[in-house]
């Protein structure tokens, strides 16, 4: 721990020894069956950056993260954490290494507590020590007064922020957030990006899978828009933000 | 009314209700993780009466038993248990774990060839012939007189006694390791959403190896607890008791851990009272009629909620 006071710290060193990149995609191929899906996708994150993936329905964002995840294994490509190839390891492996997951549409353990729910994202930790819910609990005071109600029975936004606490209980140095703003109101979609930017800036690098480009550009270092399995652009948030085609196919402007 | 009567068929029904429970338990909580149903689970509960009665011979046979009869017990209950449960994982290991992106149908067919293998490899070990625990021979049948009477001159016997509350304090185990501890906690959320368990971190293959273990120590202290009260053991014993406990689980409504208690209590007591009351003929029809009923009055089981949409 780095003992600086911040609200989500990381387990103290921000980058990896060697300068490697936290994540590195390299020509992956992910297909379902016959199916191409993801097509010679190359991709990275630093440590300490917010790199956002947009992308439409069907684009592969969600193979992506799987892919990190190990839950579907590329056909092709390598995935590396800090340096290190993961590619065939396990998912409990590469979560063990530093990453948490948003998962899209929360994925609770409805039938279990609050509680239980954010020990479940400290399992690797041994369910959390007593920091660990504080500071989650500072980040979401009002999941301290609902830890020992069912998670299913939280309202939408709560239950947004059980699984942001549930990922910031793992103390990741890598988050992955799918689809924060889906399914939330308005007033809940920004409230939820104030977090994503507090987290970030507490030091935690952070891949935000979105169909919002406006919102995810607004905070994000940098982007990367696929289309149908393939990168079709990258780069800088404020250079995405002024980019033609992207501002046709996804910013309405 | 005739007290006699239905306070036997009560004793027996809460008895037989406890054996059931014990195994409908395992059923429930492999279903829970890997909606399989493990129709190998009643021969798991055969294994363990006949490690049980192994003890037995071990320590001299019920004429002429070489220890203390507590000993005894507690040694047959750790040993059946701790058979059962790596009879469980064995059977995981090498017969589910392959098939598990495999469609619904095909360990569901290798569950009935386990059961098949199980039974007839049991026939060819240990003979086709009934074996008996012969549990009120024990001291002189002390085992049998020291129960305690209820109005109307029915007799509980202390085997009786031993396997309804030995049944209780191993549900009560249960309940406490999957409500508090971390395994337990692993479990509920494996069995809830098995992908979001692994994106916890959780060993999704580890919790499965804890859940056939445990479901299957239980079915092995069920083994004993029958041998204690009904004597015979034979090979296929774990067909019947392995399809009621089926029953009772989906009674229940399968997945729910209380509801496979439930579950097993209403199929004893049905079996039971019907056997007294109707005839011993019909008993499994009647079982059957519960079923049914059930299914038709409640489609997710007494306990069981109609499935859930995860939101």
């Amino acid at each position: 721990m780095s003992g600086t006071g911040d609200q989500v710290s990381t387990d103290g060193e921000h980058g990896s020894p060697n300068g490697e990149p936290l994540l590195v995609l390299e020509g992956i191929d992910t297909f379902y069956g016959p199916i191409h899906i993801l097509q010679g996708l190359n991709l990275e994150v630093r440590a300490g950056e917010l790199v956002c993936l947009l992308g439409g329905n069907a684009s592969g964002k969600s193979t992506t993260l799987k892919t990190i995840l190990g839950i579907v294994e590329p056909r092709n490509g390598t995935v590396r954490l800090e340096g290190e190839d993961v590619t065939r390891r396990p998912t409990s492996y590469r979560i063990r290494k530093g990453i948490a997951i948003v998962p899209e549409n929360r994925r609770l353990f409805a039938p279990m507590t609050v509680l239980e729910n954010l020990e479940m994202g400290a399992y690797l930790h041994g369910g959390g020590s007593k920091e660990d819910f504080e500071r989650v609990y500072s980040l979401f005071p009002v999941l301290y007064e609902r830890r020992s109600q069912l998670a299913g029975t939280l309202s939408g936004g709560e239950q947004q922020m059980v699984a942001m606490g549930r990922a910031l209980m793992a103390k990741p140095k890598l988050l992955l957030m799918d689809e924060p703003s889906m399914g939330l109101a308005p007033i809940l979609v920004e409230r939820s990006f104030e977090i994503i930017k507090q987290v970030h800036e507490a030091g935690v690098a952070m891949l935000v899978v979105e169909q919002n480009a406006n919102v995810s550009l607004s905070i994000a270092d940098r982007g990367y828009v696929l289309s149908t399995g393939r990168l079709v652009l990258e780069g800088k948030a404020d250079e995405l933000r002024e980019n033609e085609d992207l501002r046709k196919a996804y910013l309405g402007r | 009314m005739n007290w006699n009567l239905f306070l036997t068929e009560l004793v027996a029904g809460v008895t037989h209700g406890a054996v059931y429970s014990l195994i409908a338990l395992g059923y429930s909580m492999v279903y829970g993780i890997l909606k399989l149903l493990n129709f190998a689970h009643g021969d798991v509960y055969m294994v363990g009466a006949f490690v049980g009665f192994g003890i037995i011979t071990v320590f001299g046979g019920a004429e002429a038993l070489s220890v203390n009869v507590w000993v005894l017990l507690l040694v047959m209950l750790v040993c059946a248990m701790l058979a059962g449960g790596l009879l469980g994982v064995m059977i995981e290991r090498f017969a589910y774990r392959r098939l598990r992106a495999a469609p619904r149908i095909a360990p569901l067919i290798t569950a009935l060839g386990v059961s098949f293998f199980l039974e007839n490899a049991a026939q060819l070990v240990l003979g086709a012939q009934y074996q008996s625990y012969n549990s009120y021979g024990w001291k002189g049948g002390s085992l049998w007189t020291s129960g305690f009477n209820l109005p109307s001159g029915v007799h509980v016997g202390l085997p009786q006694i031993i396997a309804v509350v030995g049944a209780i304090v191993l549900m009560i185990l249960l309940t406490w390791f999957v409500r508090r501890t971390r395994t337990g906690k692993a479990m509920r959320a494996t069995s809830f959403d098995r992908e979001a368990a692994a994106m916890m971190g959780i060993d999704v293959d580890r919790v499965i190896v804890a859940t056939f273990f445990i479901g299957s120590a239980l079915a092995g202290a069920a083994g004993v607890f029958n041998g204690l009260v009904y004597q015979q053991v034979w090979p296929y014993m774990g067909f019947q008791a392995g399809l009621y406990a089926f029953i009772a689980a989906v009674v229940g409504g399968i997945g729910n851990l209380p509801g496979a208690v439930v579950g097993g209590l209403v199929i004893g007591l049905a079996q039971s009272f019907s056997i007294g009351y109707i005839s011993s003929t019909f008993s499994d029809a009647i079982v059957f009629a519960v079923l049914i009923a059930v299914m038709v009055l409640r489609p997710s089981g007494l306990l069981g909620r109609a499935a859930v949409q995860k939101v």
